[in-house]
Parts: C-alpha cells; sequence; structure tokens
C-alpha cells in the first residue's frame, strides 16, 4: 500500500507533450472510415425515394417531381445505411463532419434532369 | 434515538451525469434505508420495434445505450439470427467478439475514470480517460464511430477490418497495457483509494445471488458468473475465465473490472492471432418468425434479450433487462447501514447505466 503511486505517473506527464490538442488551432484529421456526413452525386441520382424509406432517421426527403433530393443533417445519425442500399451507389460517407449550424435547415439538392440519350447514328 | 431524515439523492447529483433518485432515510450520518425511483428518462424503444423493419431496428437497438452500445446491437442481432437460422461467418464472429472486448476495456476505463472522480481524485480520472482515448481511437478507425458503431447486422457485419490492422490494434493495446496497469496500481495499492473503498457496500455472495445480481458485482462476491460461458459470438475460440474476487465491497468491484481489462486485452491478442478466413456477412432471406431469449455478457453484467416475430417484417415484441435493472436492488440494499458521504462512490460500484435501464 502507498501514499504516492500517482507521482510518478504525474512527473512524468509534467514533462511530456500535452494529452490534448489546442482545438481550434489543431484539428485532428478524420479516420478514412470516419463516419462523418453524407454527400451526393447529383447526377447519377435516379430519385427512386429508397433511402428516405430505409433511413431510420427519417433524415431524407425526396420528391421526383420538383427533382429535390434534400437531408437534414441535425436528423442524421450517420448510420450508413442509406449508402448501402442507393442502387446507383451515388451516395457517400465523407469523413468530415457536417459544418455547425444554429438553424434546423435541410439542405437541398436539385437533381438535373438525365442526360438524353445519344441519338443513335 | 436520533431523529430520521429523508435526504434526495438525484435524479441531478454531480456524480452520476444520468438521472436515478433515491430516497435517502438517515439517521445522523448513516443511511438507514433507501427508496430508488427511475422512469425519467424512458423512451419507449422497445415498443419502436412494431415500427420498424426488423432489419432497421438494429440502428435503434445499438442507441438503447452509449457504452455498451455494441454488445446491444450485438444482441438484437443474435436474437433474430437465432429466430431465422442464419449461418453467421465465422469471420463476422470473431470481429463481433473483438469490438465486444474492445467495449469491455473502453467501459471499464470509463468507469475507473468515473470512479476517481467520484472520490475526487481528479488527476487520476484524467489520466485513466487518457488512456481510454486509444481504444475509442482503435473503435473509430474500425467501425467509423466512437460511441456508436453501426457495424452489426443481422447476418453478420458490416465492415471488415484486415487481418494486419488486427494484429497492429493487438499491438497498440499490447503497449497501452504497461501504461493501463500503472494507472491501476493506484487503483489497486493507493491508500486514499483504499480509504474510500475497503469495506464499504459490503455484499454477501447470497445476498447477491437472491437479489438477482449480475456482472462484476456478482463476480466481486465470489461467484463466477459470466455470460460469455454460453459461448456466444466467437468466445468458445478463446481462452479465458471470469475475474472474481471475495470481498464483496466496492474494492473488490474495482478489482474484479480491473481484471476483465487484461482478460479483454488477452482475447482481442488471441483474436487477432487466428481470424478466420472468409466471408462478414451472409444473405438474410425473408423475415423472422418464432421467438428467443439471449443472454449476452456486456461491461455492466448479463443481458436479456427477448424477441418475437410473427413472420412480418416487424417484430411483436421486444423486451431488454439490462444489467443496472438487475443490480438496483442490490444497490439498495448494500446502502443500507453506510455512510452519507459513501453513497455517492456506492452507487456508482455498480456501475449504474440508467439510460439503458429505462430504454
Ligand atoms: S440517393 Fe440513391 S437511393 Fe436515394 S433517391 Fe437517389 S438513387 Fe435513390
Ligand atoms: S446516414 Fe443514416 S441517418 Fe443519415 S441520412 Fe443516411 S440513412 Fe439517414
Amino acid at each position: 500500500m502507498s501514499f504516492f503511486g500517482m507521482t510518478k505517473i504525474l512527473l512524468t506527464s509534467l514533462f511530456r507533450r500535452p494529452a490534448t490538442r489546442l482545438y481550434p488551432f489543431e484539428v485532428r484529421a478524420p479516420y478514412p472510415a470516419t463516419r462523418g456526413s453524407i454527400g451526393i452525386t447529383v447526377e447519377k441520382c435516379i430519385l427512386c425515394g429508397i433511402c428516405m424509406k430505409k433511413c431510420p432517421a427519417m433524415a431524407i426527403q425526396v420528391d421526383k417531381p420538383s427533382r429535390r433530393w434534400a437531408i437534414d443533417r441535425l436528423r442524421c445519425v450517420a448510420c450508413n445505411y442509406c449508402v448501402d442500399v442507393c442502387p446507383t451507389k451515388c451516395l457517400t460517407m465523407k469523413p468530415e463532419y457536417a459544418a455547425p449550424t444554429v438553424t434546423r435547415d435541410t439542405e437541398p439538392f436539385t437533381i438535373p434532369p438525365p442526360a438524353p440519350k445519344p441519338a443513335a447514328g | 434515538m436520533s431523529k430520521r431524515t429523508i435526504i434526495p439523492f438525484g435524479p441531478q447529483h454531480p456524480v452520476l451525469p444520468e438521472p436515478i433518485h433515491l430516497d435517502l432515510i438517515v439517521e445522523d450520518e448513516k443511511v438507514v434505508e433507501a427508496v430508488p425511483s427511475i422512469g425519467f428518462i424512458h423512451r419507449g424503444l422497445e415498443k419502436l420495434v412494431d415500427k420498424r423493419d426488423f432489419l432497421d431496428y438494429v440502428f435503434v437497438a445499438e442507441r438503447i445505450c452509449g457504452i455498451c452500445s455494441f454488445t446491444h446491437g450485438m444482441s438484437y442481432c443474435i436474437a433474430v439470427e437465432e429466430v431465422m437460422n442464419l449461418p453467421v461467418p465465422e469471420r463476422a464472429l470473431a470481429l463481433r467478439t473483438f469490438w465486444a472486448e474492445i467495449g469491455r476495456i473502453h467501459s471499464h476505463l470509463l468507469w475507473l475514470g468515473l470512479m476517481a472522480d467520484a472520490f475526487g481524485f481528479e488527476s487520476l480520472f484524467m489520466h485513466t480517460w487518457r488512456l481510454r482515448e486509444k481504444v475509442l481511437d482503435i473503435y473509430e478507425e474500425t467501425t467509423g464511430g466512437r460511441v456508436i458503431f453501426n457495424v452489426c447486422k443481422p447476418g453478420g457485419i458490416r465492415r471488415d477490418v484486415t487481418d494486419e490492422k488486427m494484429r497492429d490494434y493487438a499491438k497498440v493495446l499490447n503497449d497501452l497495457e504497461p501504461e493501463i496497469r500503472e494507472i491501476n496500481n493506484v487503483f489497486m495499492n493507493d491508500k486514499t483509494v483504499h480509504h474510500r473503498m475497503c469495506g464499504v457496500g459490503v455484499l454477501s455472495a447470497a445476498d447477491a445471488l437472491k437479489l438477482g445480481c449480475v456482472g462484476p458485482v456478482l463476480r466481486a462476491t465470489g461467484v463466477a458468473q459470466d455470460m460469455r460461458h454460453l459461448n456466444y459470438a466467437w468466445y468458445s475460440q478463446v481462452n479465458w475465465k471470469p475475474a472474481t474476487r471475495t470481498a464483496g465491497d466496492c474494492q473488490a468491484r474495482c478489482e474484479v473490472r480491473i481484471d476483465e481489462i487484461y482478460q479483454a486485452i488477452d482475447i482481442v491478442r488471441q483474436i487477432a492471432g487466428k481470424m478466420p478466413a472468409g466471408e462478414i456477412a451472409c444473405k438474410v432471406p425473408g423475415t423472422p418468425n418464432g421467438e428467443y431469449f439471449v443472454r449476452t455478457e456486456q461491461p455492466r453484467g448479463e443481458a436479456v434479450y427477448y424477441i418475437k416475430a410473427n413472420g412480418a417484417r416487424n417484430l411483436v415484441r421486444f423486451r431488454i433487462r439490462t444489467p443496472t435493472f438487475a443490480n438496483i436492488p442490490a444497490l439498495v440494499k448494500a446502502l443500507q447501514g453506510c455512510d452519507l458521504a459513501d453513497v455517492p462512490v456506492l452507487a456508482l460500484t455498480i456501475d449504474p447505466c440508467i439510460s439503458c435501464t429505462e430504454r
């Protein structure tokens, strides 16, 4: 039994670099696998709505007539499910987190109409 | 006879970030009785099962708890897999065991830190959490999340970890072990720590069994009960033995958890040494029909999962008994006769997780 069991640890850490980062000035790079935020390649989306149906947090809205795909970033729990189920693989999970916001907005994307099929010949 | 006074403890108390309320009936400075009340953060997650597809519900199941999240998700998946008789690939089982044990290390380090904080040993608290950060990094690198992992799915797992990476993580933990030992030495041998924990909240093995205790609280009384013996996931393929102590006091519970950290590191080492090759998930054809009970060992103790399905996309019934719920009667019993000043420390030694208790 001892009184000073911590002394060695404390003395070593006194002369060591801090274990923490000076956050806003020094930002840790995310791991490639980190589930940060959802990105979409609008050209590939076919507005099938599967991601909207499957999203457990109901964060995605897909509206076919107005060709609008929108995500509520504060609702999204970054589960990666939409990325797995999207048939055209147009969704990606980016390792960077979404920017902080003070309002509860959805982030809309307009899906361009599919490119007309090149005429034969 | 001295006058009886009721002192409320919680639902907001500095020692517990989560809401549990205890009415402490005290005489002088001694607690004579404790009356618990829970139900402040009931979320109705069990009911949600009949609104969500059984494949999607695993995301909800993981969110029952923010610390044993992996084991919660895994237990749900095991239940579904058993009902549907799915041949889960061995590699998936090995990785599940890996993540579950990483979770045990992180949960116990978290608890040790909170414990140090509870008896006012701030530097010990910070150093314990410094080490825990490295363990969380392993989680983030392999699953993409620090707290909620979303890697389990019925039929297997969603992300693979290469064999080489597995050996790297075993090495990270190997390097971490001496540092953890150094910190744990303080918990095991320091007089200030012993002063707060030795002989406090003693529970006998008979009482613990009668009150239905689980996990480290039970094992600290000398009963070697650990649900990993049921060989779910890949526990049949690794060598381990439940950690036990016989004193039944706060110090014994602390030491059981410390032993489990080393054991978990050893299990990870064993898994990294013999990763089975193959697929990480199997196909999930159709829908579940039937019912199943799963018992898994979370860092806090035994959790019981029950699911019932009738062949529809939604389950009919889902029920969870979490370890903290089973340990509350023991806490109430241990509180009788303790000093008022020991209540926070004692309440913390059952490692209470109120949000999973109330689901
Ligand atoms: S993002 Fe993918 S799943 Fe969602 S509507 Fe577009 S194509 Fe369909
Ligand atoms: S990551 Fe999950 S929560 Fe976020 S939008 Fe996709 S499915 Fe929804």
